[in-house]
């Protein structure tokens, strides 16, 4: 090999290790760009105030910077999402990995391949022209502008990744495991029940845990359909403000420098934390299915 | 027996309608985009600049502002994608290194998107000091779309039969001679893929365009890349929850653009994909 191709394959094999090396570089400066303008705010209330402050009066006189609503908030449109999603999302799984004719199956995979394309601003535009009159009229409620609406759009945004990952987890039971039951005389449900759900039940907590990642950090569909009231949470039925929400909503009139400022910074920090937690611990559970 | 019959019955029951409320409420979600948008959809609307604090009009420069950050972030995003892909299925062991490096995709794939918008702003727009451009937007969108570039080129790359690189090898040629000319030609179908499924998720995301590029009332072309642009997912937005007064159909119009984008590019995707399978 002549010396300036050596040369040449030396410094293209560097840049493949490089960009091997670019998401590492990329989640650490995420986390120092966050804290670096997330620390300021350790100046105007502590540790303790900022995550189990009750009261976020970011522009009052002085700023009150209690996340606790915002954490509360979050928790409850994740928690009503998931009650809806985990348990369709599986059954769906079921259903489309093992029930459905092959032909059906393809359309119905399409259609959840559909519903993960379409972008959750215009699931929110929908939520907010059809989902939440509904919810107003049918509950007869003050505004349909609530945790609840917050929930169901959530719900959907989550359930193509539930039934997805699920859906591999089931395809992935060996074979034998399936035809066992089947020989000694089980029908498909029993088998369906008592063998193959625990094969693929790792993988089925991880789907559920990620499901759980993407309604946690979701900001634009809950933002236009929660009603964004930053006040400690008491039920579904009432308007909530989430953590992202609060991120979006409110960025762009935050003076740079200002103690609000660094403690959007702060909660996109809580955020990242919590999302690198939840990822953490999916990955865990898929590898552990894969070792079976 | 009977008894067992009759109760898998009831169980595939509970399933089928399990799946029904999951795919009935997506297809009224499309038809429902279509019937309404369908309407407002003519030349004016798609390629005039919006009129009457944008009450009239078109959405011309949110389509194009919405096409530049797709081809500015994706040609970012692809060299640097395929390149870890091909470091992590052509080059590494399995280490500690590469545990690390996939468990950044993961992380990088699962952290929410308007904490992406903060990131961005912090780094590019002031730290940087790119200002709020497209710089910043294609760079921030770039960043968040790369693991599905990575984990799609990966499977392409997996794809390719391992007699292909051992043929190469055995040739005399080096490792990164085998990669250019015996693996990655093989595997372009299924990289292509990626890029287009992440042209998808690009376009449609809001969040993290809030801070970094997007425009609230632009009605004209952008210049450089470090001009601000309208873009068509944020353009949704505050049309439908800041300014008050504009008609439904000029709402559900924009969405119709912006989900046929996404869905013509998805089935784009599944088409590319289809392709692969078949040449294995």
């Amino acid at each position: 090999m002549s010396r300036s191709r050596r040369i040449k394959e030396f410094l293209i094999e560097k840049l493949i290790l490089a960009s091997g090396l670019a998401s590492v570089v990329f989640v650490v400066l995420i986390f120092i760009f966050l804290l670096r303008e997330a620390l300021p705010v350790l100046k105007a209330v502590s540790p303790g105030a900022f995550l189990g402050g009750r009261f976020w009066y970011p522009i009052s006189e002085p700023a009150r910077l209690g996340i606790l609503p915002l954490i509360l908030g979050s928790l409850a449109v994740t928690l009503g999402a998931v009650v809806l999603a985990v348990p369709l999302g599986i059954a769906a799984a079921f259903y489309i990995a093992e029930v459905a004719p092959p032909r059906l199956r393809g359309l119905l995979k399409s259609c959840v391949e559909v519903l993960a394309a379409i972008p959750s601003v215009v699931l929110g535009f929908l939520g907010i022209t059809i989902l939440v009159p509904f919810l107003k009229s049918f509950l007869g409620l003050p505004t349909g502008l609530t945790a609840l609406a917050g929930s169901i759009m959530l719900a959907f945004m989550a359930l193509p990744t539930i039934i997805s990952i699920s859906e591999d987890a089931i395809n992935a039971v060996p074979k034998e495991y399936k035809e066992g039951a089947l020989a000694l005389g089980a029908t498909h449900w029993q088998t369906l029940r008592r063998v193959v759900i625990h094969g693929a039940l790792p993988g089925i907590i991880a789907a559920a845990m990620l499901g759980i990642g993407r309604v946690f950090g979701e900001t634009m569909a809950v933002m236009m359909v929660t009603g964004n009231a930053a006040v400690l949470p008491h039920g579904l039925l009432e308007p909530v403000r989430t953590l992202t929400a609060t991120i979006a909503a409110e960025m762009g009139e935050a003076a740079k420098g200002s103690a609000h400022y660094a403690a959007l910074f702060g909660i996109g920090a809580v955020l990242f934390i919590i999302s690198f937690l939840i990822n953490l611990t999916a990955d865990l559970f898929l590898a552990r299915g894969r070792k079976r | 027996m009977r008894n067992e019959a009759v109760r898998q019955k009831i169980g595939f029951g509970a399933l089928l309608v399990a799946t029904l409320v999951v795919v009935v409420p997506v297809v009224l979600i499309v038809v429902l985009i279509l019937t309404r948008g369908f309407g407002a959809l003519s030349w004016e609307f798609l390629f005039t600049m919006p009129r009457d604090g944008m009450k009239a009009g078109g959405i011309f420069p949110a389509i194009i502002g919405t096409f530049i950050l797709v081809v500015t972030s994706i040609a970012f995003a692809l060299p640097i994608g395929v390149m870890a892909a091909v470091y992590l299925h052509e080059y590494a062991r399995e280490n500690l290194l590469t545990r690390v490096i996939n468990l950044a995709i993961i992380n990088l794939a699962g952290v929410s998107s308007v904490v992406f918008g903060l990131f961005g702003f912090s780094l590019f727009v002031i730290f940087l000091r790119f200002g709020v451009s497209i710089t910043a937007g294609a760079l921030t969108l770039g960043i968040m779309t790369l693991p599905v570039i990575i984990t799609t080129t990966r499977e392409a790359l997996r794809a390719v039969p391992r007699s292909y690189r051992e043929v190469s090898f055995s040739l005399g040629a080096s490792r990164w001679q085998t990669v250019r000319h015996a693996v990655l030609p093989f595997a372009t179908p299924g990289i292509l893929t990626g890029a287009i499924l992440s042209v998808g998720r690009v376009a449609g995301e809001t969040a993290p365009i809030l801070f970094t590029v997007a425009a609230f009332y632009l009605p004209r072309l952008p210049h450089s890349l470090g001009d601000q642009v309208m873009a068509l997912p944020y353009h949704l937005y505050i049309s439908t929850t800041q300014i008050p007064g504009i008609p439904e159909g000029y709402r559900y119009g924009t969405a119709l653009v912006l989900v046929g984008l996404v869905l013509v590019v998805n089935v784009a995707a599944v088409f590319f994909r289809a392709k692969m399978r078949k040449r294995r």
